[in-house]
């Protein structure tokens, strides 16, 4: 594989990154992109990658926005620690929940996968410590290891800008692994891949975990730039916006679900005001669209443009 | 016995009744999840959407179209409407099998269910941004209103005959599809497309027509539920997720499967509002968990 | 280097000038009052609040400037939040940080409210709740720039509870919304309800969002309460009262919305919803001067004003005064301002605003009219008692707010 136009990929991503507060793009809105292309891409390492389809991610998300804001506002976390502790929440959910989702394949994994979502969304409106329909307000940004000053937007961004990279760059790892390959076996032919003597429910279920996690990561995150955690993380509506940044960037590229994240944020933004109930028949439209004419998506359609695997 | 948790006998009966009405309702949606998925394999994400719509169009029909006509005598009323909004509705879904779906065929059924999710989006932004979301209220129709005392309870007329129409709707869909030669070209289909195809069977006007008739079962559960529940554009959206629960019980392997959990998981919620209804919301996703550890191909379904 | 320090002794010079040169004009952060509304535009409170709300303070930036001869300008900004906590603080933040907006206005449900109410208190800007219900508000949430203006649900709930009982109705069942907003209409009510010497028999708590009542209006129907208080909002709250028609279980037993507007009956019609009680803070057909306002609103927005609308057009109108009267837009000085004068308009008699924030002002239980009662649109209410300001506010000594402790 000629890898060398991917680090020119890297390097541009990077390279945004850096600048983009700079350049003046206002900072609170590009975290949100950093923290939904985050959670896009581990979305991404299931569907595109592994062919599975989970309807259920906010479910990650929430429960990670949910453990941190009250670790950190409650019990007196560092955001180092509540966004560990969000993070390891998902980790251990996605253990639960896809458990029980690798069960069955195909349609039913996604039904299973909203079914339980839609559970636990229930569980959070009837919580006390979420605050239920009011969300978990007031949570403190605090000191990032007792030393910077994260109440302070520029240091907030490149923490967040950071975290995403991590997480991006363990997703890239994975992919390319021995690992990735058998995920990417399974995607292509699964029966093949047990033949060959892969335990593929084990396969899907630490890719499983590992996505359920990195999503909590994004949700954690999400938590210390707003300062709050809602229900509007546990929704289906949720776990539809995942779906379709995903497929909008393009499936089973390593760019495509950043791609997504910021075109689908900044509509959101720049629509929200001018057309109001629009905005989701618009989405609407979009998800139509990518299905039945832009199958591939931005960035995939770029990349045969291209003639490479962006 | 039941005295002792606080519960009269009369009480549970009335409770169970109750639950048998909602049951039917999960019922007729997913048997017509479950004729969907039987015949294209996709999973009807408009489903709800589609419910939603019944409500509405019976609900214009009723207040709007007078306006519309500027002649008050002109009102689609509601027996006409538990006939005319299924077909319209059904139409609508012809339309978009034969102009979205038909493409997808060939691709993975994922992207089946990812199109109908972007189609609910529409349909319910659409009604939302036409109607507004506080609702809307459908009258009760004369013949209907009023109660019939049970002795233990006073049943209104209108649920009663909620029971009998879909009870009778699904009936009469799954006789047709086990019993008849229809069906049996729609079983066959279900089976082997291709050879069906070979025997001379028009296979994509069944499926198109197969498509329409699950969607018009949305729609006409869609008219039942208008009197009584304020019609709004997200009425279906959450009703559906518990639906696609029920038919991940079920297994959609079979029709009087999809009827019989739907009928019994209602119940099983009625009783779960006796008893801890603090638990009612997340009863059936509790027994999917359950019957997923202990059955995973659901109660009626068969491992594909 | 050089340049750089030219530069800010430049700057310097032109602040101090201008400081300076209006010496006897309000100083104004940017020249500007900038007033946002952030709102529900599209969702479940657009009836109650949304274009309706932007009319209303449209209206009373009109009418101040006006009354008070183009004192400064004014600008009005408006934003959807979707009823979405992370938007709302998102676009509250972009507001003050990029746009400068002096005051935010609406916030209509209360996770917006209690999002918005810490970024503003963070960068020293007023927020004006009137959308909102939740008494977090002004209780373990409450900020000294924040106003919560039109109503609460210590209100409504203590409101309608007391004079249920006082009326007769003296035996009580509650249906619950099971989450917190729920279950403190159903406790704060029924505390009052017991203290009036009346019983609660019971409640039933039922998921949220509901559609089908029926087996909990059944266990309603078979405790015998006179009085089954719905402690629910929106279309749980009208499903729950058609579903009781469709039962029989109104009219022998009678309901008591415990959240509610004249919206809701409006979409319910009267057929439905007569008879029953509920509370509001302001009703279009109340006197000659709510009367004569609604009027002017009705024609802009053809639809009569609910509480929360009304509440934006007196508390925009309040705030502008406050920050001529004390000559700045700076948070701390114009909310004291508010803070020391007493509301009288159409809204609010001898209305005042306490120091967490809360506007003391009268409540007004109402009656839901029968069909045959009503003279034409709108005609909805009849208003069977007012309930003094001082009995629809959580008292000080209750409150969880440390700015009533000092």
């Amino acid at each position: 594989m000629n890898g060398g136009h991917m680090y020119w990929g890297f390097a541009a991503l990077i390279g945004f990154g850096l600048l983009a507060p700079v350049a003046g793009i206002y900072p609170t809105f590009l975290m949100k992109c950093w923290c939904f292309a985050l959670f896009a891409c581990a979305f991404n390492l299931l569907l595109g990658y592994t062919g599975l389809l989970s309807f259920g991610h906010a479910a990650f998300l929430s429960v990670a926005a949910y453990v941190a804001g009250h670790t950190i506002r409650n019990l007196g976390f560092g955001p180092e620690w509540g966004i560990l502790a969000g993070t390891l929440s998902a980790g251990v959910l996605g253990y639960v929940f896809g458990s029980l989702a690798i069960r069955r394949a195909g349609i039913y994994f996604a039904m299973i996968t909203l079914a339980l979502a839609q559970m636990l969304y229930f569980v959070w409106l009837q919580m006390k410590f979420t605050g239920g329909e009011d969300g978990l307000q007031g949570v403190p940004r605090g000191m990032l290891f007792g030393l910077i000053d994260l109440s302070d937007n520029t240091n907030l961004y490149y923490l967040v800008f950071a975290i995403f990279l991590a997480g991006f760059f363990l997703i890239h790892r994975v992919i390319h692994s021995p690992f990735g390959q058998v995920l990417q076996a399974i995607r292509e032919n699964e029966p093949r891949a047990i033949s060959l003597g892969y335990d593929v429910d084990r396969y899907k279920l630490v890719v499983f975990v590992l996505s359920a996690a990195l999503s909590g990561l994004a949700g954690a995150t999400k938590t210390l730039v707003f300062q709050l955690a809602s229900l509007t993380d546990a929704h289906w509506h949720m776990s539809g916006e995942v779906v379709l940044m995903t497929l909008l960037g393009g499936l089973g590229t390593v760019f495509g679900p950043v791609v997504g994240a910021f075109v689908i944020i900044g509509l959101q933004n720049q629509l929200a005001d001018k057309v109001g109930s629009w905005v989701q028949v618009i989405m609407g439209i979009i998800f139509v669209i990518c299905v039945l004419v832009f199958r591939r998506g931005i960035v995939g359609e770029l990349g045969r443009l291209l003639k490479r695997p962006l | 016995m039941f005295e002792l948790l606080g519960i009269t006998p009369q009480a549970l009966y009335s409770q169970l009744l109750i639950g048998l009405i909602n049951g039917s309702f999960y019922a007729v949606l997913s048997l017509g999840l479950a004729i969907i998925f039987g015949l294209l394999n996709i999973i009807n994400f408009s489903h709800g959407a589609q419910y939603m719509m019944g409500a509405f169009v019976a609900w214009i029909g009723l207040t709007q179209v007078p306006q519309w006509l500027g002649n008050p005598d002109f009102v689609i009323n509601y027996w006409a409407a538990l006939v005319l909004v299924p077909l319209i509705v059904g139409a609508f879904g012809v339309f978009i099998e034969r102009t979205m779906l038909r493409r997808l065929y060939k691709l993975d059924h994922l992207y089946g269910l990812l199109l109908t999710f972007g189609i609910a989006l529409i349909i319910e932004g659409l009604f939302r941004d036409w109607y507004g979301v506080s609702g809307q209220q459908y009258e009760i129709p004369e013949v209907f209103q009023g109660a019939i005392n049970l002795g233990f309870m006073f049943l209104p007329k209108y649920r009663a005959w909620v029971v009998v129409a879909a009870l009778t709707v699904c009936f009469v869909s799954w006789y047709v599809i086990e019993r008849t030669k229809l069906g049996s070209y729609l079983r066959a289909g279900t089976e082997n497309p291709r050879l069906t195809q070979a025997f001379g069977v028009n296979v994509p006007l069944m499926i198109t027509l197969t498509y329409g008739y699950g969607v018009a079962l949305a729609a006409f559960a869609g008219v039942l539920a208008a009197p009584i529940f304020t019609v709004s554009p997200k009425m279906g959206a959450d009703l559906i997720i518990v639906v696609f629960a029920v038919v991940v019980i079920g297994g959609m392997g079979s029709i009087l499967g999809a009827i019989v959990t739907g009928i019994a998981l209602g119940l099983i919620e009625g009783l779960t509002r006796v008893f801890y209804p603090e638990a009612s919301a997340v009863v059936i996703f509790v027994i999917m968990a359950i019957v997923l550890l202990v059955r995973p191909a659901g109660l009626f379904g068969r491992e594909r | 280097m050089k340049k750089k320090l030219m530069f800010v002794a430049v700057a310097a010079a032109f602040f101090g000038v201008a400081a300076m040169a209006p010496a006897q004009q309000a100083k104004l952060s940017g020249g500007v009052v900038k007033i946002g509304i952030l709102t529900d535009l599209s969702g479940l409170y657009s009836d109650l609040s949304g274009q309706g709300s932007l009319v209303a303070a449209r209206m009373a930036i009109d009418d101040f400037l006006k009354q008070e001869k183009n004192p400064f300008k004014v600008e009005l900004v408006s934003a959807d939040h979707q009823n979405k906590g992370d938007v709302a603080s998102n676009k509250a933040r972009e507001w003050f940080e990029r746009d400068g907006v002096d005051m935010i206005g609406d916030l209509v449900t209360s996770s917006t409210a209690l999002a918005v109410m810490p970024v503003a208190k963070e960068m020293n800007r007023v927020t004006i709740v009137n959308g909102a219900a939740s008494t977090n508000i002004t209780g373990k949430a409450c900020t000294d720039l924040n106003v919560h203006y039109a109503y609460d649900t210590y209100a409504l709930a203590i409101g309608t509870g007391r004079a249920v009982v006082k009326q007769g109705g003296d035996s009580w069942f509650f249906l619950t919304a099971d989450y917190a907003f729920g279950h403190s209409l159903e406790k704060d009510t029924s505390d009052v309800v017991t203290a009036m010497g009346g019983k609660v028999l019971g409640s039933v708590r039922h998921p949220f969002p509901g559609t089908d009542f029926s087996s909990f209006l059944l266990k309603a129907q078979s405790s015998g309460a006179k009085v089954i208080g719905l402690a629910n909002a929106g279309t749980d709250t009208t499903n729950s009262i058609k579903q009781a028609a469709e039962f029989g279980i109104t009219p022998k037993q009678s309901l008591a919305g415990l959240l509610m507007f004249i919206t809701d009956v409006h979409s319910l019609s009267l057929k439905t919803a007569g008879g029953m009680y509920l509370t509001e803070g302001f009703y279009w057909d109340f006197s000659d001067a709510t009367r004569a306002w609604s009027k002017r609103f009705f024609d802009q927005h053809k639809r009569m004003p609910t509480m929360v609308q009304a509440g934006i057009y007196s508390s925009t109108m309040h705030y502008l005064k406050a920050v001529k009267a004390a000559g700045t837009d700076e948070a701390k000085a114009v909310v004291r301002k508010m803070k020391d004068t007493p509301v009288n308009d159409f809204f609010a008699q001898n209305g005042r605003i306490r120091e967490d924030g809360r506007l003391l002002h009268d409540f007004y239980l109402l009656q839901v009219k029968r069909p045959a009662e009503s003279k034409g649109p709108w005609d909805y209410y009849h208003v069977r008692q007012v309930i003094p300001a001082a009995d629809a506010a959580i008292p000080a000594a209750k409150s969880e707010c440390p700015l009533l402790k000092k």
